[in-house]
């Protein structure tokens, strides 16, 4: 199906379990600890070995020798896998650095060998028996210090450039020119990256934690230099990924590699200490922003670079990619700088450029609306756009940016907000801050298959997956929509690379793409239902587990299945209207702290998002992913933090004690309040993401809050108290 | 983690003597760091010998109205006693300070005293480090030292000591009781019981090979007010950046002893006169000759506003 004009009114719109908050379907497996993930695949493959992954121990140079003869002959080990043995590797065009390194080595902890044991014990002692003398050479580790090396990446990002920058820049009476900096951040999800892998003949079975099942498949086929049709990815449960699960990584391709060396399943987790260098990560940034107004606050100059680092033939953190379309402003320039650095991998986390992009850009509105004298409220209501700033023709399909800033703000009690450092309550000096949330909305080719069955049940297929979001429930609640039953009818199978391919698990564009693959199968389902009743497809009513026609004829499913089982399945193909309006998302945090006025500890109090996000599918796992947002958003204000160590090339703090992410104590209240919005450019569903949104801007309106409270302005993150110390205030007391 | 074998204590000193006589061999209570270091062969015993089973998880109280709070009683136990609440305030607050509920559960009184430091490469086998590889060198001093110590520290090593718990300990004067390999009892003080690392950092306490620790003994309450202020990068289960502990009575003395700063509970009773005087007086004397390092000077202002909010906090 085809979806290239804006949705009429459908099936949807009924609203009779789409839009209603419905508990997960999968709920119940995850809390009883029945839902199996890849590592508790125990039905799947029998009797499987253990495999143990051993990283690099350098960051960058070679391996001159590798002794396995001691880890080989120890109790109970199977197989070593090297590249000495594994034979000849491919790379995944999504990967940067291969997954099985040697002898080069590209960064730090880079895998370079399978340890494959009866049990986990003895392949893990066994690791520390290899014996690898490497070869250093020298690599940059620094982004500060290569920034000046940093060139355009043209492919990725070309600078983008309207009307005269520099010109409106001079001219403005109002001007800010600040600098900010992100830093490297992990995805430290609960679940690590983990694989069952199983060969029957020349045919790979492998049980994994992967977002997207087809990239997933293809990049194995390319790595294992095997046809995709010899391949199959399963994927039903996922302990979160925020994008640390998008790509093939090296447990699926050592397992796979391990089970085919010693003929028997093999399982493979990355222990937690690995996971830090071993896999990709959100990279840090170095940005400038400059900003000209007009004495009334109306923004005339607009510019955004942004400096980041990745391996060789890796890409820039996209940190500029929103300013293009988030205010207005006739003069305007972005800009995009990437080094080469020989840290781990850089890549894709929950709302990449955006999140670390707007930790910038709304602490500098913040800076200039007190520049002007201006609520930063109004300031950016005043600065609002209903069309896309660099192309004035081409109008958002749905912004209402100003609803949220104002329905917030009067939520909140905004207006209790004091001038910076005025508010104090015994130890604690208490502040506000707003930021804009801002994520575009992206779509993505989706396809589902359907089957009604003589009981009446209706199993939906896809290779849709469910990273603890709620995607198995929303197309739960489409497919029940659809043919017009509730949802205890309705069985959702997903993850699994037989299924048909759906957009998958990432870009906060799941949700939205994927139910609308399942309302293709089901349109398509429902004529072959009505064509079993005797029913014109177009006079067919879907309600009540019943099809019925004009004159009211009609059946009950399970009769019209009676005689087999019918199947439909389609995909849900997007035109060209995200092109002809540009479609996104909005929101607006509000966000109170406390700072201890001795210690200078961040403390958060009260955090609000009002969200305008199109139709909500799920109030209940919509909030869920908005409110882990908020504080994946608090962690990034105020704790998060790869440390890198600069001489050695690698992130010190790879475990979860030195990785600090926040804990229950630190999220107080939240609040999240979804504005009524259908958007009939996003798809039938009328519906667009939300688990991005919610982290964007959080970080800059944790930071503006503790400006508001301290009077203190910092500009790198992650905001810890030894940044603000200096700057607070001094106290009798204190003496 | 390298193969062991495994044995269950029967008695105190059949445990010190069996320390002592098999090479490698550790002594095992809750497991919540020995496993874990276990696991990253950061540490190798050859041999366990589990202690939970020693009847060492008893509060006793003392004739001279102190407490013996045995070797094995669990953090959580500890913190819920009425009379540790009660006449030691400031080592339940210290215990509740520390890990998560789940830990505390499982980890010991003589375990949380000898956890190792939280030093990021202490943990990583594959960096030189001269507590876990003496004569390795020290990664932390030019590089990430942020958590790390301040005071008390060398060129060799400046790892800080992570226990809250024994910051209490140091400030209440407690006596560490145990056993040696020979069946001979000692009182180690606690400012005695943890060294500095001077040119062995990988000699942390006073303990004799195979000693075991059975109790630590609490002297008689000391009265006056308890201040437990851990401070730290979020609001629990962190390790502290700084941790100051008070007793503070009412004509103003008191007693003060810093976690967070140095390779072990950091006391100087010689500071203390200068509690009247206030939190400036007493830091620069506490912290005197400190070398920190560009990451970790932030905590010399820290320790010092710490401390002067807990005796404003003592005054009102
Ligand atoms: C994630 C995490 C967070 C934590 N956060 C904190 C925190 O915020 N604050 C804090 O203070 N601590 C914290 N801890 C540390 C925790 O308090 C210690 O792990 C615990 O107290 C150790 O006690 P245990 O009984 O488990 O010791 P074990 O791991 O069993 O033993 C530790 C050491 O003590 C030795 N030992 C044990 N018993 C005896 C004995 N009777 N005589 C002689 N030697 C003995 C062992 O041989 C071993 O060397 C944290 C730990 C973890 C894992
Ligand atoms: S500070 Fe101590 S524990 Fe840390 S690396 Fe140096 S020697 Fe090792």
């Amino acid at each position: 199906m085809k979806f290239d004009q804006p949705a009429q009114s459908n099936p949807i719109d009924q609203l009779k379990v789409v839009g209603r908050a419905t508990d997960r379907i999968d709920g119940p497996l995850k809390t009883t600890g029945t839902a199996p993930y890849a590592y508790e695949q125990y039905q799947a493959a029998a009797n499987p070995a253990y495999g143990y992954v051993v990283g690099a121990a350098i960051a960058k140079g070679r391996i001159v020798a590798m002794d396995a003869g001691e880890a080989r002959h120890a109790p109970g080990v199977l197989a070593v896998i090297t590249a000495d043995n594994a034979g000849k590797l491919g790379k995944g065009s999504r990967n940067t650095a291969a997954l099985l390194g040697g002898p080069e080595i590209q960064h730090y902890h880079q895998a370079i060998a399978l340890v494959v044991a009866e049990t986990l014990e003895q392949a893990r002692a066994a690791a520390q028996l290899l014996r690898v003398d490497y070869a250093r050479s020298p690599g940059a580790y620094d982004l500060a210090a290569v920034r000046d090396t940093a060139t355009e990446p043209a492919e990725a990002m070309p600078d983008s450039r309207v009307g005269d920058f520099d010109g409106a820049y001079a001219r403005a009476p109002v001007k800010l020119d600040a600098s900010y900096s992100t830093p490297d951040q992990a995805h430290a999800m609960m679940e690590p990256h983990a694989t069952l892998a199983a060969w029957e003949g020349d045919k790979l079975t492998v049980w994994t934690a992967n977002q997207m099942i087809a990239w997933a498949r293809t990049d194995l086929a390319e790595t294992l230099g095997l046809p995709e049709d010899k391949l199959r990815v399963v994927s039903p449960y996922i302990g979160g990924g925020f994008g640390g699960k998008l790509f093939l990584r090296a447990d699926v391709v050592l397992a796979a590699l391990g089970a085919r060396a010693i003929g028997r399943p093999v399982k493979v987790a990355l222990s937690r200490p690995l996971m830090f260098n071993n896999t990709p990560h959100r990279p840090a940034t170095l940005q400038r922003i400059r900003l000209g107004a007009e004495a009334d606050g109306r923004l005339t100059a607009i510019a955004h670079e942004s400096w980041s680092g990745d391996l060789r033939g890796g890409g820039p953190e996209l940190a500029v990619q929103q300013t293009r379309l988030l205010y207005a402003g006739a003069n305007r320039l972005t800009a995009l700088r990437l080094a080469v650095l020989d840290l781990p991998e850089g890549n894709a986390m929950r709302a990449p450029g955006e999140a670390p992009g707007l930790m910038a850009l709304e602490m500098a509105m913040d800076e200039m609306a007190e520049k002007l004298g201006l609520d930063p409220v109004a300031f950016r209501i005043l600065n609002d756009t209903q069309v896309d700033p660099e192309k004035p023709e081409r109008p958002f399909s749905q912004r209402r940016l100003a609803d949220c800033l104002r329905s917030g703000a009067e939520r909140f009690g905004w207006h209790a907000r004091r001038s910076p450092g005025s508010r104090r309550e015994g130890n604690w000096l208490i502040g506000l801050g707003v930021a804009a949330a801002f994520r575009n909305n992206l779509v993505m080719k989706s396809g589902a298959r359907v089957r009604l069955d003589r009981h009446g049940i209706l199993t939906v297929e896809t290779d849709m997956t469910d990273i603890g979001t709620g995607s198995y429930t929303v197309i739960a609640q489409t497919a029940a929509e659809m043919l017009g039953l509730p949802l205890d009818k309705v069985v959702v199978r997903l993850g699994d690379s037989d299924f048909p391919v759906s957009a998958g698990s990432g870009g906060q564009w799941g949700a939205n793409s994927a139910t609308a693959g399942v309302y293709a199968a089901c349109v398509r389902l429902r004529e072959r239902v009505a064509e079993r009743a005797g029913i014109p497809p177009a006079e067919a009513s879907f309600a009540d587990g019943q099809v019925r026609g004009g004159g009211g004829r009609g059946m009950t499913l399970a009769q019209a299945a009676a005689e087999g089982e019918l199947v439909a399945e389609d995909s849900m193909e997007f035109g060209d209207l995200d092109k002809r309006y540009q479609q996104s998302t909005f929101g607006a945090h509000f966000v109170e702290v406390a700072v201890d006025y001795a210690t200078a500890e961040t403390r958060v109090r009260r955090m609000l998002a009002v969200c305008a996000a199109g139709r909500i599918l799920n109030p209940k796992s919509a909030r869920s992913q908005v409110i882990g947002a908020m504080t994946m958003g608090v962690g990034a204000a105020l704790m998060e933090d790869l440390h890198i160590d600069k001489r050695q090339g690698f992130f010190v703090n790879h475990d979860l004690a030195g990785y600090e992410v926040p804990v229950h104590a630190d999220i107080p209240a939240q609040e999240v309040v979804f504005l009524d919005e259908t958007d009939p450019m996003s798809s039938p569903m009328k519906a667009k993401g939300v688990g991005e949104l919610g982290i964007c801007g959080v970080g800059a309106a944790v930071a503006n809050a503790i400006y508001n409270a301290t009077g203190m302005r910092v500009r790198d993150y992650p905001i810890t108290l030894d940044k603000l110390l200096p700057g607070m205030p001094e106290r009798a007391e204190l003496g | 983690m390298k193969s062991f074998t495994y044995e269950k204590a029967q008695s105190p000193a059949e445990a010190a003597a069996a320390a002592a006589r098999i090479p490698d061999a550790r002594f095992i209570a809750g497991g919540t760091n020995l496993l874990d270091l276990m696991k990253l062969e950061v540490e190798t015993p050859a041999h366990l010998i589990d202690v939970n089973g020693l009847a060492l998880d008893r509060l006793e109280p003392l004739p001279d109205g102190g407490l013996r709070v045995g070797a094995l009683v669990r953090n959580t136990d500890l913190a819920a006693d009425a009379r540790v609440r009660r006449d030691y305030p400031v080592l339940a607050r210290a215990l509740l300070a520390g890990a998560s509920g789940q830990l505390r559960n499982k980890a010991t009184t003589a375990g949380n005293l000898l956890q190792r430091t939280r030093c990021p490469y202490f943990y990583d086998t594959n960096q030189p480090c001269n507590k876990r590889v003496p004569g390795s060198g020290c990664s932390a001093l030019e590089g990430f030292s942020r958590p790390l110590a301040l005071i008390g520290v060398s060129r060799t090593c400046i790892a800080s000591h992570p226990s809250d718990m024994a910051v209490a300990m140091r400030l209440l004067d407690a006596g560490v009781e145990t056993v040696k390999a020979d069946g001979s009892r000692r009182v180690i003080p606690i400012a005695d019981f943890h060294r500095l690392p001077g040119d062995t950092p990988q000699h942390e306490s006073a303990l004799a090979p195979g000693e075991l620790v059975t109790a630590v003994s609490l002297p008689p309450p000391l009265g006056g007010k308890h201040y437990y202020r851990k401070v730290r990068d979020r609001a629990s289960y962190a390790f502290a950046l700084v941790s100051v502990a008070a007793v503070v009575q009412p004509d103003g003395s008191g007693r003060v002893a810093l976690g967070g700063v140095a390779p072990r509970p950091w006391r100087l009773e010689s500071a203390e006169a200068a509690l009247p005087l206030g939190a400036r007086a007493v830091t620069e004397q506490l912290l005197a000759g400190a070398t920190p390092t560009q990451q970790n000077a932030f905590k010399i202002p820290l320790v010092q506003r710490t401390l002067s909010a807990v005796l404003a906090e003592a005054k009102g």
